[in-house]
């Protein structure tokens, strides 16, 4: 039987979740408004806030202020360079732990997520020192080296599972088909991994483009991604309200409308294989 | 020409020997049926053939040829899956076509292939589609399309009916022997159902365990029992086997009986009282419980009256009955 859902019911779920929506996207939303006002407005209680003129003013301080597009172009090339070069490594190794498992690929992949248990701060120093040593300091390929690094594993587990539920007897249908090895891969495998590879893709892109521990460590200026753009508005100087909301907002921004597009592509790739 | 030899083909999986050793000669043409209980080594062997597994120790001929160490595509061998293993991204049309294209044929070549074999399966109308839209059936077709449109050499089933409900199960059974009749071609077939294998075998091959106990024609196996297990594994209803001071009265360890070879006798020898009475209409099937024995099944006209708790006596056909010595084995 049916589960019965009444309309009531029903109204109450919907008026809960959008609730929760609205309380999770507050900040942002918040942040947004702010950015819209004068230094002087968005220090005032929030009604007198809403209440005060709205302008772009804090948007065109910014602009003169700091380099966005520098700032903005190094996000580009650490988020989509550190994916590219993860995905590289990550599908011949997914592929491998799929179709070919050994005795000990359930250890290794165990392995590779414990790193995501320890906290960043606590190899800081090695790894500073390393990237003086390499002289890879506030440079982008350091970066994307380190960004790649860290999400190496999430995206190997992703692949992985996204490979797993290709059946096997599907490759094996090729190679009786008579495919080699090259055309096993080009004709069924990548076509079938496509929504898995291009999900892992854009979740990887967000991760690389929110990232504001080791982007903020390993960068001073010339490599600064849009983290640092908005850490230089918390500078000690004191807070610019305004400001910092402008220069948050210019920098969620992309990656928010990148998001909203591929929504749908993130929920399949997410939930594959959890409904069939 | 499709001729396979297996010699003294051995596979293990670690420590664990799958099939101890086989040799096996398949005929030009013959269509071979692989059957036994599940984990008897069927599907491996299949694949061994295939060359989806490698063999451990032996040699895999086809065709005259050494084909070991082949890899599956060059061992020109086409195979249906149980899955049926259809490529969820390409139409019916490329699906059909992909081994076409991997062998590199010109595609209007190609192309008429695929025509032809979609019209041999009543496919035609559904190259355009794919495989999420069609039935299991159709599926079905589709990789077995898919199979013969290269011209294998011979084709591997590896259950390809087990996915299918019981009425169709029966038509593509009928397709598939049709299609071997007309084709000529080499068959192997695996497969856990005893009747499939009875119905569409030219030989069969029962294995238990990664051994063959027997190897022979339907009727053969049926009428000539090597051992035991062949006996209780082919026909069905199963053969009444009995053992203990009965079957010593025949200078046997087990007899067996065939529900089919009992007649009903007020006089015979095994009296008994009717327990369970199955009717498919053609006939009934009577479990009688006699004393001393485990119940035994009859097979009587489907009009038959008898109903639970009747008493009944049962003779049977001495000439038609199976002797079996202490280690399993028929004895003449």
């Amino acid at each position: 039987m049916a589960r019965k859902i009444t309309t009531n019911r029903k109204l109450a779920m919907t008026i809960l979740a959008w609730t929760i929506g609205f309380l999770i996207f507050f900040p942002i939303l918040w942040i947004f408004l702010m950015s819209f006002k004068s230094e002087a407005d968005a220090i005032k209680s929030p009604f007198q806030m809403l209440a005060a003129p709205w302008g772009l003013e804090s948007y065109g301080e910014v602009q003169t202020r700091s380099n966005y597009t520098r700032f903005f172009l190094n996000s580009v090339v650490l988020s989509v360079g550190s994916t590219l070069l993860a995905l590289a490594i990550a599908i011949p190794a997914a592929w491998a732990m799929a179709f070919v498992p050994g005795k000990r690929t359930k250890d290794l992949l165990m392995w590779m997520l414990s790193t995501k248990m320890m906290p960043a701060v606590g190899v800081l120093v090695p790894m500073y020192l390393i990237f003086r040593d390499l002289h890879l300091l506030d440079t982008r390929t350091g970066l994307v080296i380190v960004m790649t690094l860290i999400n190496l594993p999430i995206v190997i587990w992703m692949l992985y599972t996204y490979f797993k539920e290709i059946p096997g007897e599907i490759l094996e249908a090729a190679r009786m088909d008579g495919a080699n090895l090259r055309s096993e891969i080009l004709y069924i495998l990548t076509p079938m991994a496509v929504p898995g590879i291009a999900s892992t893709m854009l979740l990887n892109i967000i991760l690389a483009w929110n990232e504001a521990f080791w982007t903020l460590q390993l960068t001073t200026s010339k490599a600064a991604p849009l983290t640092q753009f908005i850490a230089s508005y918390s500078s000690p100087e004191g807070l610019f309200y305004a400001k910092l909301s402008a220069a948050s907002t210019m920098a969620i921004a992309p990656i928010l409308i990148l998001g909203w597009f591929s929504q749908k592509q993130l929920v399949r790739g997410l939930t594959f294989g959890a409904v069939k | 020409m499709g001729k396979i030899t297996l010699n003294s083909v051995h596979k293990s999986f670690g420590d664990v020997d799958v099939i101890p050793s086989i040799d096996l000669e398949i005929n030009d043409g013959e269509f071979v049926v692989f059957v036994g209980p599940s984990g008897c080594g069927k599907s491996t062997l299949l694949r061994l053939i295939a060359g989806l597994e490698d063999t451990t120790s032996g040699s895999i001929q086809i065709d005259g040829k050494d084909a070991t160490d082949l890899p599956p595509a060059k061992r020109g061998l086409a195979m249906v899956f149980q899955s049926y293993a259809l490529y969820p991204h390409m139409s019916v049309r490329k699906n059909i076509m992909f081994p076409l294209k991997m062998a590199g044929m010109d595609p209007a070549e190609a192309e008429a292939r695929v025509a032809n074999a979609a019209k041999v399966l009543n496919l035609t109308d559904y190259l355009d589609r794919k495989p999420g839209q069609l039935s299991g059936g159709q599926r079905q077709r589709v990789a077995i399309g898919r199979a013969i449109v290269r011209e294998p050499s011979a084709f591997l089933f590896d259950e390809p009916l087990s996915n299918l409900d019981a009425a169709l199960r029966v038509n593509m059974r009928q397709e598939i022997s049709e299609l071997h009749q007309t084709l000529k071609t080499t068959m192997i077939y695996v497969t856990h159902d005893q009747v499939e294998a009875m119905t569409m075998a030219d030989k069969i091959v029962v294995l238990q365990a990664g051994r063959i106990e027997q190897v022979g024609s339907p009727m053969e196996l049926y009428h000539s029992p090597a051992n035991v297990f062949v006996a209780g594994f082919i026909g069905s209803p199963k053969m009444n086997l009995i053992t203990g001071p009965e079957a010593a009265k025949h200078n046997a360890t087990t007899i067996g009986i065939r529900p089919e070879h009992l007649l009903i006798d007020p006089d015979g020898p095994w009296q008994g009282v009717v327990g369970l009475a199955e009717r498919l209409g053609s006939d009934t099937f009577l479990k009688i419980a006699v004393e001393g024995m485990d119940p035994i099944t009859l097979r009587a006209d489907g009009d038959l009256t008898l109903r639970h708790g009747d008493k009944i006596g049962l003779a049977p056909m001495m000439a038609k009955l199976h002797r079996f010595g202490p280690d399993g084995k028929a004895l003449v």
